[in-house]
């Protein structure tokens, strides 16, 4: 029977199975501060241990500041986490990235850059936004921390199989348009609870076209579509990131590693229980209205009004969306004026984004009032920038430079906004209060974010020529 | 720990679709090492009009005197979505909510509910449509919650929910999961000792 890649992967991966509920192997267990406490302290309650150290990996990033290397920096709450993390890590062998690492930053940043997630692995964190790992053809997924405490004891989880969606984007994208705007729009097109219980594996031409940072983009906001993962097939692209890279396998492992990940592809005829499909050519730089990442338009299209909604439910949404937003149904984009940027996130935090702001930063300075940050995803990718002069390029243009971390997405740190400021952010929620309680947050690509900064308003990239 | 199969009260409706992660416990009070405590933060952005949770919003329904006891949850589609934390059902099991009751739930909030103990119901929205009238026609109408049977009964109606039984039997028995998975410890190291070597 034909294969979709999913189920090549959950095949491969099944321990035991009683009926529909399975025990699956976990093959890379991420971890941080914030999710963990709890998993480490229920362990030690029963007298378990982690049974594979080796397959678990910590960094620090949600409750760390940007401006200082000192762990209580952001308080002694923070701290507390911050240091319970480093003594459970310590105390179970688990390699750890603390702050002030050269290679610490945001999980789903250094996870992929140190060469941790292959083709063809399970990979679980105790954070929604794991879907990232699906660009290299990983079953990856956030799980809560009762699953963590499960995997850290018997390495396994039980899992039902979920249910499967084909996402197709065939085309060429066009100047101006990138990953972040194909994932916002596909999320437009399906809705924001549009995959709850899929997998998803994106395909096509357009998604073939992209570069592994890019696919990193797209998987990362699989699960603001609500679906449990998202996956891409593994390619040439894949093999190159991958090849040399710190934990990646070399000599005979990594032949052999090779010859398995290019059978991982989904067989022809393979049997998706939705399919969905969009043209590359049709996608146009998209920016969040509303408070949940479905609530999307192109950046040349008009607030939507209440009325144009499919239904009651949706119609509320919106109208409480406006409403928190502060907003009016017609309303052109181009007319809404900001007075924060943030550039970072586990969605947009790589060197592919910092370039492509960059590029846009180094055409003006940042508008009078708006307040800029750019938070590098990891330490390698702060040394970088600063190796390319991206750094110099957003400080002339007055943006302020920071230390990796999570940062502003969720605000865990000081990186806080106030109520009523409103803020283009290359992140992955809008919801209400996610940035700072009353703060509205506008979702968009890293050049979008950078071209807002610099005109105190959202502006098409693609009106910018150079971008 | 303990388990959960018949549950009596009364329901605070939500009327709100998609509440998400971030409004059911802000991230402000992620930074706790334990389980507990997280109650009084529930909804923290909609529940006070100040940061340090002085003032109730007498505006929001979990403020209303006549839903102060409500120990079920009402409320609307792809409930829980977001992120991973735990801490969203650990918030609402600390404030006092046994069960709740949606259209649709966000898969991770689910799976988190049940390892919980702490029961999420999936109904109809015409079921739903149904609680909403009932309860805000009358806020002391009692809602019946029997995981055994799967039923929600009410004003005389009963509503059948659907329930992997596998988390039926483990919410009801209050089964210690990992514990369970470790009785398949031979398994687990047949699997480990096939893997090939680029993966081990």
């Amino acid at each position: 029977m034909a294969k979709s890649l999913f189920d090549k992967v959950w095949d491969a991966h099944l321990v035991h199975h009683d009926g529909d509920d399975c025990l699956i192997y976990i093959d890379r267990h991420l971890i941080h501060e914030v999710t963990t406490p709890q998993a480490f302290s229920g362990l030690k309650e029963k007298n378990r241990k982690v049974r594979r150290p080796d397959k678990t990996f910590a960094t620090m990033d949600h409750s760390i500041s940007t401006r200082s290397l000192a762990i209580d920096a952001c308080g002694p709450t923070n701290a507390l986490q911050l240091r319970t993390l480093a003594e459970n890590c310590q105390e179970n062998g688990i390699e750890i990235y603390p702050v002030g690492h050269q290679k610490q930053g945001i999980i789903h940043v250094i996870a992929p850059e140190l060469g941790l997630i292959l083709p063809g692995m399970t990979v679980v964190c105790g954070d929604s936004h794991t879907a990232t790992h699906g660009a290299f053809g990983a079953l990856a997924f956030g799980i809560g921390t009762s699953q963590v405490e499960h995997v850290f004891a018997s390495q396994t989880l039980k899992q039902g199989k979920s249910k499967s969606m084909k996402v197709q984007v065939d085309g060429k994208l066009g100047l101006g348009v990138t990953a972040k705007d194909i994932i916002l729009a596909i999320i437009g097109k399906i809705g924001h609870a549009g995959a709850t219980a899929h997998v998803i594996e994106y395909c096509g031409s357009a998604i073939e076209a992209l570069t592994m940072e890019e696919r990193m983009t797209i998987c990362n906001m699989t699960i603001e579509a609500g679906a449990k993962a998202g996956l891409i097939a593994p390619d040439q692209n894949t093999i190159d990131y991958l090849q040399g890279r710190e934990k990646a396998p070399t000599g005979a492992d990594w032949d052999a590693a090779v010859a398995y990940w290019q059978t991982l592809k989904s067989d022809e005829g393979a049997h998706f229980d939705t399919e969905v499909s969009l043209k590359a050519e049709d996608i146009k730089p998209q920016v969040t209205w509303g408070t949940n990442p479905g609530q999307v338009v192109a950046v040349d299209e008009l607030v939507p009004t209440p009325e144009s909604m499919p239904n009651d439910v949706e119609k509320t949404s919106c109208i409480n969306a406006l409403k928190y937003m502060d907003l009016k149904a017609g309303q052109k984009l181009s007319d809404i004026s900001v007075n924060n940027v943030f550039i970072g996130s586990c969605t947009n935090s790589r060197i592919e984004d910092l370039r492509a702001a960059a590029k846009v930063a180094g055409l003006g300075h940042v508008a009078a009032g708006v307040t800029a940050i750019v938070v590098p995803g990891s330490g390698q990718v702060k040394l970088q920038a600063e190796a390319e002069g991206l750094d110099k390029i957003f400080i002339d243009a007055g943006f302020e430079w920071r230390l990796p971390g999570c940062s502003m997405c969720l605000g865990m740190n000081d990186d806080i906004l106030q109520p009523g400021d409103r803020c283009a952010s290359t992140s992955n929620r809008n919801f209400e209060g996610r940035q700072g309680r009353g703060a509205r947050t506008h979702l968009v690509s890293p050049a979008m974010a950078a071209a807002a900064a610099i005109h105190g308003r959202f502006v098409d990239v693609r009106q910018l020529g150079e971008a | 720990m303990a388990g959960i199969n018949l549950h009596s009260g009364t329901a605070v409706p939500l009327d709100i679709a998609n509440v998400d992660t971030d409004q059911i416990i802000p991230k402000q009070f992620l930074t706790a090492v334990t389980r507990k405590g997280y109650g009084k933060h529930l909804f923290h952005d909609w529940r006070y009009l100040d940061l340090h949770e002085q003032e109730p919003n007498p505006d929001f329904a979990l403020n209303k005197p006549e839903y102060k006891n409500a120990s079920i949850l009402l409320t609307r589609q792809n409930f829980g979505c977001g992120s991973s934390r735990e801490h969203a059902p650990w918030s609402l099991a600390d404030y006092g909510f046994s069960a709740v009751i949606a259209p649709s739930f966000a898969d991770i909030f689910y799976a988190n509910s049940v390892n919980n103990q702490f029961l999420p119901i999936c109904l109809t929205n015409a079921e739903v449509d149904a609680l909403f009238a009932a309860v805000k026609a009358d806020p002391q109408t009692q809602i019946d919650l029997n995981l055994t049977e799967q039923s929600v009964s009410c004003d005389g109606q009963t509503y059948h929910f659907d329930i992997d039984p596998v988390h039926k039997n483990a919410m009801i028995k209050g089964l210690d999961a990992i514990g369970l998975t470790l009785e398949l410890d031979s398994h687990i190291g047949a699997y480990e000792s096939k893997m090939p070597a680029w993966i081990a």
